[in-house]
């Protein structure tokens, strides 16, 4: 495309470039003249600035935006620190780093690279306007989630910035929300060595199997994957009563169960639902998706009246053990919540799976289990393990069913974030948030990846 | 085909007829995917399915009324409800004794509970009348035992008691406790009513067979070796009372006729009042016809008051009749519901719909980059950006203190951004935008960006072009991406709680707290019934529009 885009030049200094950019100058000098009470001396100053740059940037030749943009963020930051501190530093630098980029990319007709070269001004105007509401909204998805993590290493117990936090001082920042969120019990070193040792054993056997690929980088993956394991279990073990620990510890008991029930269930069902001939089909689709249409509230008063009373019969007449009845209790009810999930996900990669290899594998010999181990679940695999993490992530973030089924000993993490922001107790939620976060990171980079490596098993895309 | 003409039918590898063998492969492949099927829908089914069918139950669920009372329910039916007057004495003899077996068991606090929920008062009128219950007991136990010391004792009253014959009244009254208290009387109580008391003391017998059976089962004790509580002296009084009792007592001569006769000679001893006296003494509301009213109102096994509660309606004498202005409050939690969950969902389109277009008309490597920006907070906890919110919007939050610093607002008037309808608003609108933009995005993806150009060279502006050609074709995408975010914040809970203060929480808030703190389970249910009809409605239309084998996660 841009090949066929005919250049037309720089637009009009005088007439275009100096007053757009003034304008814009003028804004920010009203916002930062409004501060000190000065609103129309601000934005006469700022339209001032704003004019001298887009004229300096115009006669500078052969300037990038993004030089231009730093060159300016430096002066302005400069300016800042002069008269605000760090503080002003920051702002300085953000003005600068906008205003610089804005001239540069109005002055240089750069604001025309993504139009057809017939479009009428008014037509530019509004695919330039489009670009900046859609960088709004995807400001208004992310940006909330700053915040939260920049307070969360706040020395105070405040849900605020303090003043020195805002100045960049050491002193108002510190670890201490996160030594709160990790206090309490386990051996993570032990668990560590264990957790090595121990896998890179199984790596090691793994290569034993029967025409198994051998590899030393399988023993390198699966000791890191132990390592890792051991250092949650170890961090876990043995934790009672802590705050943060004892809920992390019940969200890690129960979500791995409750995903592997819905994930066993869920793939078998999956794979019957995708045969030719089922009888009903639409029927039993609408009953294994109810449970994610149903409204949770609905779901879990009905899960109240139900476990409740198989909760006090399997104590009294199985003679089991209180504790355990109650991780049986949400770990079924979670199971349940997570299979729509599973079946949408694995009959979505079923879809584009060829039934020709199964027969294939049929005719060449092998019984269903073989094929189904050896041709078709390696497949389907990358659909099943993100059903799987949708499942995970559904129970590990569960807390309306988990407050009505569980009691005070199941009290999972987002149960005791629930608790916190209610009764506002103290910001070690938004550290607790702050790891949340790293770790959807992580699971939405798994699940991304194995997205395109289906898709890129399926055939169906090139990335 | 010609040439199987002449050889019958043609025949499969083993000689069956091939119609025949593929007719069993296909019932084989039909069984191996129901037995695939099975286990999880059995699953489903048995801990999702049937909890919701009998939580909806419990809508219409109201036996607790005449199983703690069902003498009084079943004397109730001759009284005419709406006439103004408590009912006749008949009536509180019932009520003496069904209230007076719920007390001792630790029912009737229940049920005041349960009719409070219909009428305030009734509560505590249940409960502080099943304390003095004892009282009337004692004022026909303490003359009797003057007149006579063996009423004091125990093998007098077994003596005159046990018989034989009664084994009828005997079962029909242990099925009257195992219905108050859930079961667990069944046993042998040592005890068979005589059939000669049921007929000249049919209060006593009924009373002391009461008694008998609670006292052998649930205190384990032995009845012929224990005195009976007092209710069974009061018995004794009704009895008496009667004239032809009277009558056949002095015909009587089996034991105990002597003391009998005795009572019946000092009959001026005896609290001279009846039991609708005595009940009004106690508590004057029981004279109150709106306790009646409501008693008789709710007695059915099955109640249509929790539904008509649901809709700020009330059963009452006269029949359905609205609430009272205080007590309306549940279509006005419904409109909002639906009017908040409407602009979210509108603003989940307005703010969805250029980022769904751009992505859709991006490269692909772009259109992918973006895209985490939406899936981010689409797997980031739903707790985390509650409290993201909570730390913006509170009135010290970020939002207000970047705008006080600016000077665009007054310090002592920061702006009111949560705990109201605002605050609900603006964070589920950000929670559920990536639900909205998905199912928009996959739809956009398909739309061919050819029909647009051609639509431009044959002479549309960009807006007649967009309106005209482009936007139609989205539409199932806007369906699809509202139903769903409707559907989702409909049955919102947890975001509210915490943003919406009293002004913007929603019709699940309500729910739940009927469910943990209210215990009007009843009425949780009824709502929640509701909220389920009409999101299973919606869930309809979705499928009818993007049907749910089509349900994409994640892009």
């Amino acid at each position: 495309m841009s090949a066929l885009t005919v250049n037309v030049g720089r637009p009009s200094l005088l007439t275009f470039t100096m007053p757009i950019v003034a304008v814009l100058g003028g804004c920010f000098g009203f916002i930062t003249g409004n501060i000190f009470g000065q609103p129309g001396l601000g934005f006469v100053i700022g339209a001032l600035v704003g004019a001298v740059l887009a004229a300096a940037l115009a006669k500078a030749p052969k300037l990038n935006r993004r030089k231009a943009a730093w060159g300016t963020a430096a002066l302005f930051g400069l300016v800042g620190l002069v008269f605000g501190g760090v503080g002003g530093l920051i702002g300085g630098a953000v003005v600068g780093l906008s205003m610089g980029w804005f001239a540069v990319w109005i002055g240089s007709g750069q604001y025309r690279a993504g139009v057809p070269i017939y479009y009428t001004a008014g037509q530019t105007l509004w695919h330039n306007v489009f670009l900046f509401i859609c960088a709004f909204v995807f400001f208004f998805l992310i940006a909330p989630l700053i915040p939260v993590m920049w307070l969360s290493f706040n020395a105070q117990n405040f849900f605020t910035f303090t003043p020195e936090m805002l100045a960049f001082k050491a002193e108002g920042y510190s670890l201490k929300h996160y030594r709160d969120f990790f206090s309490g019990g386990g051996h993570p070193l032990q668990g560590l060595l264990y957790g090595a040792v121990i896998g890179a054993v199984i790596g090691g056997l793994v290569q034993l199997l029967p025409n198994a690929e051998r590899s030393v980088r399988k023993i390198v993956v699966f000791a890191i994957i132990g390592t890792l394991i051991g250092v949650v279990v170890g961090k876990m073990w043995g934790v009672s009563g802590a705050e943060w620990m004892t809920p992390l510890k019940n969200s890690l008991i129960i979500a791995p169960f409750a995903t592997l029930i819905s994930v066993s269930l869920g793939t078998l069902a999956a794979i019957g639902l995708s045969q030719t001939h089922v009888p009903g089909r639409q029927a039993i689709m609408a009953i294994m998706i109810s449970p994610m249409i149903v409204p949770l509230i609905i779901s879990a008063t009905g899960m109240f009246f139900f476990y409740a009373p198989l909760g006090n019969w399997l104590q009294a007449n199985l003679g089991l053990n209180q504790n355990f009845v109650g991780y049986l209790k949400v770990i079924l009810a979670h199971a349940v919540l997570g299979v729509p999930f599973v079946i949408i996900t694995v009959t979505a990669t079923l879809v584009g799976f060829d039934k020709s290899l199964t027969r294939a594998a049929a005719n060449m010999g092998a019984n269903p289990v073989t094929t189904f181990f050896r041709v078709q679940m390696p497949l389907i695999l990358p659909g099943v393990i993100s059903g799987g993490l949708f499942a995970f992530i559904t129970s590990f973030d569960e807390v309306v069913v988990v407050l009505f089924v569980g009691s005070a000993q199941q009290q999972t993490l987002p149960w005791q974030m629930f608790t916190g922001l209610r009764e506002q107790i103290s910001p070690t939620i938004l550290a607790a948030a702050t790891i949340l976060v790293t770790i959807s990171i992580c699971l939405l980079t798994t699940v991304e990846l194995l997205r395109r490596r289906s898709e890129r098993l399926r055939g169906m895309s090139p990335g | 085909m010609s040439d199987s003409t002449d050889t019958g039918p043609v025949l499969a590898a083993d000689g069956s007829p091939l119609k025949q063998s593929l007719a069993r492969a296909l019932r084989r492949e039909k069984m191996r995917a129901l037995a695939l099927i099975a286990p999880l829908l059995l699953f489903v089914v048995l801990t999702f399915i049937i909890p919701i069918l009998s939580m909806l139950f419990r809508s219409v669920e109201n036996q607790i009324v005449s199983d703690t009372m069902p003498g009084t329910v079943a004397a109730i039916q001759d009284w005419e409800a709406g006439t103004g007057e408590a009912p006749d004495e008949l009536v509180f003899q019932h009520l003496f004794i069904d209230l007076f077996n719920a007390s001792e068991a630790k029912e009737h606090t229940k049920l005041g509970t349960r009719l409070n929920y219909e009428q305030t008062g009734l509560s505590s009128l249940f409960r502080t009348s099943g304390r003095r219950l004892d009282d009337i007991g004692e004022t026909y136990q303490d003359p009797l035992e003057e007149i006579d010391p063996a009423f004091e004792e125990a093998d007098f009253w077994y003596s005159m008691m046990n018989g034989e014959g009664g084994e009828g009244l005997l079962e029909e009254r242990r099925d009257m406790w195992n219905a108050q208290i859930g079961g667990g009387m069944d046993g042998d109580v040592g005890f068979v009513p005589s059939s000669a008391m049921i007929d000249m003391l049919p209060w006593t017998t009924t009373a002391y067979t009461d008694w008998a059976i609670w006292a052998a089962i649930e205190d384990e004790d032995v009845v012929a070796e224990e005195e009976p509580w007092e209710a069974v002296y009061g018995a004794l009084g009704m009895d008496l009372r009667n004239p032809e009792t009277a009558a056949a007592i002095a015909a009587y001569d089996g034991p105990g006729a002597e003391q009998l006769q005795a009572a019946v000679a000092n009959m001026d001893q005896l609290p001279q009042i009846g039991f609708r006296e005595a009940f009004a003494e106690m508590d004057e509301d029981w004279l109150d016809p709106e306790v009646w009213d409501t008693i008789a109102v709710y007695s059915p096994r099955f109640t249509s008051g929790y539904f008509l509660t649901a809709v700020d309606l009330k059963l009452s004498a006269e029949g359905v009749t609205a609430q009272p202005e205080d007590r309306q409050l549940y279509i006005k939690l419904f409109n909002r519901t639906l009017f908040m969950s409407l602009v979210i969902t509108g603003s989940c389109i307005l703010l969805g719909y250029p980022v769904a277009w751009l992505l859709a008309n991006l490269p692909l490597r772009t259109a992918n980059v973006l895209m985490i920006l939406v899936l981010l907070p689409f797997w980031t906890s739903l707790l985390v950006r509650t409290s993201a919110w909570k730390v913006l919007l509170q009135q010290q939050g970020v939002i207000n203190e970047i705008l006080v610093w600016l000077g665009f607002v007054d310090d002592a008037n920061r702006l009111i951004l949560m705990n109201n309808q605002t605050g609900t608003i603006i964070a589920m609108t950000h929670i559920l935008l990536p639900f909205m933009i998905l199912p928009l995005y996959s739809v956009m993806k398909t739309i061919d960006p050819s029909y647009l150009r051609a639509a431009k060279s044959l002479g549309a502006t960009n807006f007649v072009a967009f309106w005209r050609v482009y936007f139609p074709q989205s539409v199932p995408g806007i369906g699809a991406g509202s139903i769903l975010v409707f559907i989702l914040s409909i049955g919102y809970y947890i975001t509210p709680e915490i943003v919406g203060g009293t002004d913007g929480v929603f019709i699940s808030n309500r729910i739940a707290y009927h469910i943990s703190s209210s215990l009007n389970w009843g009425l949780a249910a009824a709502l929640g019934s509701i909220l389920l009809v009409v999101v299973l409605v919606l869930y309809w239309l979705y499928d009818r529009i993007v049907g749910i084998d089509n349900v994409k996660l994640g892009g």
